[in-house]
This record gives C-alpha cells, sequence and structure tokens, in this order.
C-alpha cells in the first residue's frame, strides 16, 4: 500500500501518468460486505472465499474488505475509494449493491465489478454471479418432510423478494412430495441479519407446532433455540453444526471460493469479461454440509440421489405440473421452470396457505 | 485527596479545551486498542483523521463526501437539539427521516415522467410536512393524554420501517424493475433530482438546508424568546410558566421542529445520494443524529463540527478498514471512546479539580 501510494503521489508530482498495473506489484481486489464478518451465514461465507483466494494467490493478491456497509450513498462511497485506491476488482456481495456498482463502474471503466445476486448490469464491466440456492432447497425441503412428526414446518423468511419466495416454493414443494400431510407456517423478520427477530421468529413458530425449522437470514440463532427446545432446523450459508449439534439437520453451503478464483485469475490473464453465471450443485457453489447421525439411512440415500441427479442435469427442482396458489397452471407435465420465471417469481405454489406480504 | 468544586459558572477556558482534549485522548485510547488488535496505531489514526481531508489519492473524493454524510447529521441534530434543551425527547427521529423521504419521493413519483420546475419544491413542502405530521403524533398524544414522548416516537421509527418495507415493495416499487422491491432511481429523473449544486463539492440542497437550519438555529437559540423559552424550560420549568411558557405550545414546536427538518433530510436524501425509496433505505442517521446534537452540546455551531467530526470517523474508519484489516466493530468502539471522552471531560467545565491534604482526625 505504501509503495503503491508513494509512486502514485510522486508520479502525480512529475506529471507522469502512472500505468495501473505494474507487472510486479500484486493485483487488489476488493469486498464489500453487507453484513459483520462474523455473522457465521451470508457475509461469513464470502469472507472466508476471500481467505481461500488469498491462500490459492498467496502474494499475488491483496485483499481488502469493509464490512457492515448500508447500501446506498454509502456503499457507493466504499467501492468509490477502493476504486481510487487501485482495486481492480471489487465484488459487491449483496443484492442492494447493484445500483451502486454500477453507479462506480461507469466513473471508473478500467475497474471491474462483480455483482452477487443482482439483475441490473449497466456497463460492461459489471458481471453478474449468483448460486442456485433453491436447489439446496428442494433438498431440505425433502429431508424436513421426512423428519417432521408434527407435519409443521416453521420458515423464518427475510424479505418477500423473488429470491426467497422462490426458496419457500422448492422446500414446499418437495416437503409435500416426501409427506402430503406437510404444512408450512413463514414469519417474515424483514432484515437479513437481526440474531433477536429471528430467535423470536424461531420461538414463535416452535409455539405454532413447528418441530422443523428452516430460514433465510443469515444468524446462527435460529439454530440454537431450536437445539434449546428440542427441534430440528436447517443452517444458512455455512456450516452451523455447533449452534446446536442435536438440531441441526445439515445446511445449504455458499460456496463462493472457486468463483472468485476463476475471476481474479481472469483478471491477471486480461481475459476478464463481463458475464451473468448462477450456479448450482452442478458447478460447486451449492453445496450441503454433512448430515446429521439422526437422519436416517433412507432418507439420506435420498438426498443424496436428489443432490446427484440435480448436479448431473437429470432433474429439476421446478419439474410440472405446478400449480399458482390460486389453482391457475404454471408448469405443464414435465415441463421445468424456466430461469426467467424463477428470477421474478411473486407467487406461491399451490398449497401453501400463507399470503406473501405486501 | 481530589475533591471536585462546583464552578459558580461554567470556564469558558475548558468549554473550548474539552473537545480538543477529548479528541486527544480517544487518539491515544484508539491507538491502543488498534495496537492490541495488531495494526500501526499511528497509521490507523493518520488513515482516520488525515487521509480523507489530505491524501492526494482520496482528498478530492472524500472532502465533499464529508459534507454528504454530515449533512443529514447536523440538520436532524440541530432540530432534536431544541426538544433536548427542554426536556422534550424526541427518539424518533429516524421515523420522521423516513417519512420525510416517502413524502418526497412519493411527490416525484406521482409526477413522473413529467419535466416541470415546480416538482421539487413541493418536494420539499411533502418532505417537510411528511416530518413534521410524524412528530406530531407523539406531540398530539403527549399534550392530550400526557403520554411518553420517548416511548411513542421511539416505537413510530418500527412503524415508519414497517410502510416503507411496503411501499418499497408494493405503491413504489419501480414497475421496471422485474419485480425487485425498491422504487425508480429519483436521482436520474432531473425534475426531482437533488444534484450536486457545484460540480465535485458534495454541495447538494441539503446541505444548504444543513447550514441553513445551523443559522437560523443560533439566530433563534440566542436572539429569540422562543430560544429564551426553550432553554428557561429545561433549566427551570416552574419558572417557565411562571414566565408564561406554555408547555403544551413548547412540545408542539419542539417535535415538529424536529419532525421538519428530519423529514427534509430524508426527502434530500432519497432525491440525492440515496437516490431512490427501498427497504433499508433508514440507515440510521436519525439515531447517530442524537449523538451529534448532544457531542455538540446542544448548540447549532457545537452540531456543525460535531456532525463534520463524526463524519470524518466514519469515512476515515472505512479507510482504515479497507487499508489495514481494521473491523467494523473496533471503528464503532473508536467512535464511541470520542463520545465518552467528550462527556466525561465535560466536568471540567462545570467543576474544578482541587488537591487537598487529607485531614488528620
Amino acid at each position: 500500500m505504501k509503495r503503491r501510494t508513494l509512486l502514485a503521489s510522486s508520479a502525480m508530482a512529475l506529471g507522469l501518468a502512472v500505468s495501473p498495473a505494474l507487472a510486479d506489484d500484486p493485483l487488489k481486489v476488493g469486498f464489500v460486505y453487507v453484513g459483520p464478518v462474523g455473522d457465521y451465514g451470508w457475509t461469513a461465507t464470502h469472507d472466508a472465499a476471500r481467505q481461500m483466494v488469498e491462500e490459492h494467490f498467496g502474494d499475488g493478491v491483496e485483499t481488502s474488505y469493509v464490512e457492515s456497509v448500508p447500501e446506498g450513498a454509502d456503499a457507493e462511497r466504499v467501492m468509490t475509494q477502493m476504486a481510487l485506491s487501485g482495486h481492480e476488482l471489487i465484488f459487491a456481495t449483496s443484492f442492494g449493491f447493484g445500483p451502486d456498482a454500477n453507479n462506480v463502474a461507469a466513473r471508473f471503466p478500467d475497474v471491474k465489478f462483480e455483482h452477487a445476486t443482482g439483475y441490473t448490469q449497466d456497463h460492461d464491466n459489471v458481471s453478474l454471479y449468483n448460486a442456485r440456492f433453491y436447489e439446496g432447497r428442494a433438498v431440505i425441503g425433502h429431508i424436513a418432510g421426512k423428519m417432521t412428526e408434527t407435519n409443521t414446518i416453521g420458515y423464518i423468511a427475510s424479505y418477500p423478494i423473488p429470491e426467497v419466495i422462490m426458496g419457500i416454493n422448492s422446500a414446499y414443494l418437495h416437503a409435500k412430495a416426501a409427506n402430503p400431510d406437510v404444512q408450512f407456517r413463514i414469519i417474515w423478520v424483514y432484515s437479513w441479519f437481526d440474531p433477536a427477530q429471528e430467535a423470536d421468529a424461531a420461538t414463535a413458530l416452535i409455539e405454532q407446532g413447528a418441530d422443523v425449522l428452516m430460514q433465510h437470514t443469515d444468524s446462527s440463532a435460529p439454530i440454537a433455540i431450536a437445539q434449546e427446545n428440542g427441534v430440528m432446523a436447517f443452517g444458512q450459508a455455512s456450516d452451523m453444526v455447533a449452534f446446536g449439534p442435536d438440531a441441526h439437520l445439515t445446511a445449504i453451503l455458499d460456496e463462493w471460493g472457486p468463483y472468485y478464483i476463476e475471476r481474479i485469475q481472469a483478471v491477471m490473464d486480461s481475459t476478464w469479461q463481463a458475464g451473468d453465471v448462477w450456479h448450482g450443485f452442478a458447478e460447486g457453489m451449492v453445496a450441503l454440509a454433512p448430515l446429521n447421525e439422526r437422519i436416517p439411512e433412507d432418507v439420506r440415500a435420498e438426498a443424496e440421489f436428489m443432490i446427484e441427479a440435480i448436479a448431473a442435469g437429470e432433474y429439476h427442482p421446478f419439474t410440472g405440473p405446478i400449480n399458482r396458489q390460486d389453482g391457475s397452471p404454471w408448469l405443464a407435465e414435465g415441463e421445468t421452470a424456466p430461469d426467467g420465471d424463477l428470477l421474478g417469481m411473486n407467487f406461491y405454489v399451490e398449497g401453501i396457505t400463507a399470503e406473501i406480504p405486501n | 485527596m481530589i475533591r471536585l468544586e462546583r464552578r459558580p459558572a461554567p470556564s469558558r477556558f475548558w468549554t473550548a479545551a474539552t473537545p480538543v482534549l477529548a479528541v486527544l485522548l480517544t487518539m491515544l485510547a484508539g491507538g491502543l486498542m488498534f495496537a492490541l488488535l495488531g495494526k500501526d496505531p499511528v497509521a490507523a489514526i493518520r488513515i482516520i483523521f488525515w487521509d480523507p481531508l489530505f491524501n492526494p489519492q482520496f482528498a478530492s473524493y472524500s472532502r465533499p463526501q464529508l459534507l454528504v454524510k454530515a449533512g443529514p447529521l447536523i440538520l436532524i441534530a440541530v432540530g432534536l437539539s431544541f426538544g433536548f434543551r427542554a426536556n422534550i425527547w424526541n427518539i424518533g427521529a429516524e421515523g420522521q427521516y423516513i417519512i420525510g423521504a416517502l413524502c418526497g419521493a412519493g411527490v416525484a413519483l406521482a409526477f413522473y415522467p413529467l419535466e416541470a420546475w415546480f416538482i421539487f419544491p413541493l418536494m420539499v413542502l411533502a418532505g417537510a410536512l411528511g416530518g413534521w405530521a410524524w412528530a406530531m403524533i407523539p406531540a398530539i398524544l403527549k399534550t392530550r393524554f400526557n403520554t411518553n414522548e420517548i416511548l411513542v416516537s421511539l416505537l413510530l421509527v418500527y412503524v415508519a420501517e414497517r410502510l416503507l418495507a411496503a411501499l418499497a415493495m408494493g405503491r413504489m416499487r419501480n414497475p421496471e424493475g422485474g419485480g425487485f422491491p425498491g422504487s425508480r432511481n429519483i436521482a436520474n429523473y432531473p425534475s426531482a433530482s437533488n444534484t450536486e449544486l457545484i460540480a465535485n463539492t458534495g454541495m447538494h440542497w441539503g446541505v444548504v438546508t444543513a447550514f441553513i437550519a445551523v443559522i437560523f438555529g443560533y439566530i433563534l437559540l440566542h436572539r429569540h424568546i422562543l430560544g429564551y423559552h426553550v432553554q428557561l424550560a429545561g433549566q427551570a420549568p416552574r419558572a417557565a410558566r411562571f414566565a408564561g411558557v406554555n408547555p403544551d405550545r413548547l412540545v408542539m414546536f419542539c417535535l415538529g421542529l424536529a419532525g421538519l427538518l428530519a423529514g427534509l433530510a430524508g426527502m434530500f436524501e432519497v432525491a440525492g445520494p440515496a437516490g431512490r425509496i427501498n427497504i433499508d433505505f433508514g440507515s440510521g442517521y436519525g439515531f447517530t443524529a442524537i449523538i451529534v446534537a448532544f457531542l455538540g452540546r446542544l448548540h447549532p455551531i457545537g452540531i456543525l463540527l460535531a456532525g463534520l467530526l463524526l463524519g470524518l470517523t466514519y469515512i476515515g474508519g472505512e479507510l482504515a478498514q479497507m487499508m489495514l484489516g481494521l473491523p467494523s466493530a473496533a471503528i464503532q468502539a473508536f467512535q464511541g471512546m470520542l463520545l465518552f471522552f467528550l462527556l466525561a471531560l465535560d466536568m471540567l467545565s462545570n467543576y474544578r479539580i482541587r488537591l487537598k491534604p487529607r485531614e488528620v482526625a
């Protein structure tokens, strides 16, 4: 850092232009996080991937990060300061950073931006990447359907956006297929990370009879509550087994490392191009944590079979016939959901009794 | 034995010297914390306080950003300070800020895509009225039913946040946004945009309004009978009543003013730096402004300086995270130390420290 500053300022004093990357300089890569690196969830997985990057490239890269960045003016400022300080690749790791990443990208055409889970790509130095979490949700839905004794599954949801609704639908369809009597109770907490609210929601769901909890929020609080109350739960984003060794059935893992390494390599080789990827089990961006011992052998085998079939492209979690909640047909027999439908999903499938809040 | 002796009047010297001393003590204690975290303390302090202002790589960008960050804090804190002086505790500026933004954005989105000169002034009016009206709820409940304004104003923040979420996902959602929550970009809508008045200065209408609020706040507090009433009501409520201060009217005025300014801050933010209504729009300016108000000793000029100082620690704190890998919690602790030392040293302006030999029994 110091050397770069010195070079830049002395060059400026002499009125010389410095080339953005000197050959032996490490590539500077910035990460903008929406939560704290210690959330044991979403941000923790991105930071784990950042550490993988450091390990993989050694002195070849220099990574830096800023955590708990609110979207909007703050995120835009953080990214601008990263661009100004010589970062050549910036990972904006939250849905809400989209407009900010695009604004900064417009002003720094030589800096590359990678935006997680977004949909706006206004400039050719903005790339999008996302994981097919619904594939993981299908498998945990199946396990939940098999494991529940009260036939009630509690779901702690964050915001009613397509990503979350897609997850609820995927989990519900497969829980229902495994156990036709299953019912979903859904509580919206309007936050990605709020341990206190998530814990309250978990308690409320257990009081309503749920004996399996799922969450689309990032803290480990629901796992701890499940452990205390002797019910089961699924971790989110990273392996949360330490917070509830008995309760934790498995977790949907986000594995960003390989993608980050691939993209950084592309910048080093000058082959980076803006893309739009949506990876799942097949590419390893989605994985499941080790299954809890309490899951019976046959359910375990079914789960593993599902993962293999999805990874091989033989099975799509949204395969018709599927009706919308109001009974109108969505997918015909044998038809699989187009990505566009999934990415804009704003309806529940037939059988879910709750309503999407508006 | 150390003894504290009350000064007959606050010391002028210490009133001016304590903020400087507090900043120095924060640097020392903060530096120690950074050193314990294994980071170079001198570099960290330099990055937080010096680099945003003078580093050739950043300063041309971060100096204007300082105004962008401090503007809403100052605007809200000036409004809050009047109530706090009169013992009227509006803790809900965050809610008034959100409602002001929603009203301002509502006007903009209603007229979209019409281009006309009157849209922005109408938005300003709507933002101010929205914030004012939201603050009138605790004001009326207090004057009519004697409810506690601390609780009511705070709880209304959560109501405002829910309203924000509902509108971001419902009525205000961008019809061209593919079903995702969040409104159209208002900053890109010329008639409604709160743009930089002079390029690359960070000066937008919200910052200008904050400066005007500081000047008017100063005049109101020191040159106007209302300011006198506010001070009197806080220091001697009984005397204030004898002097003809109507406590109900004072509650209405203080809460209303704070709501109005918070609403304006929200409206300028949504039309400019934030750019659009979204679920996470309220990022805590309304709460941070409470700290700014007290850091600035509830005095308009003090608030101006406090807002800039806190803005500096935010921007410098981000730089320190980025360049040294400091955790954001360390930056928050650092900001907490600053507040702690300022308030603790406040004692020096009101008390004298006397060293007396122990008396022999």
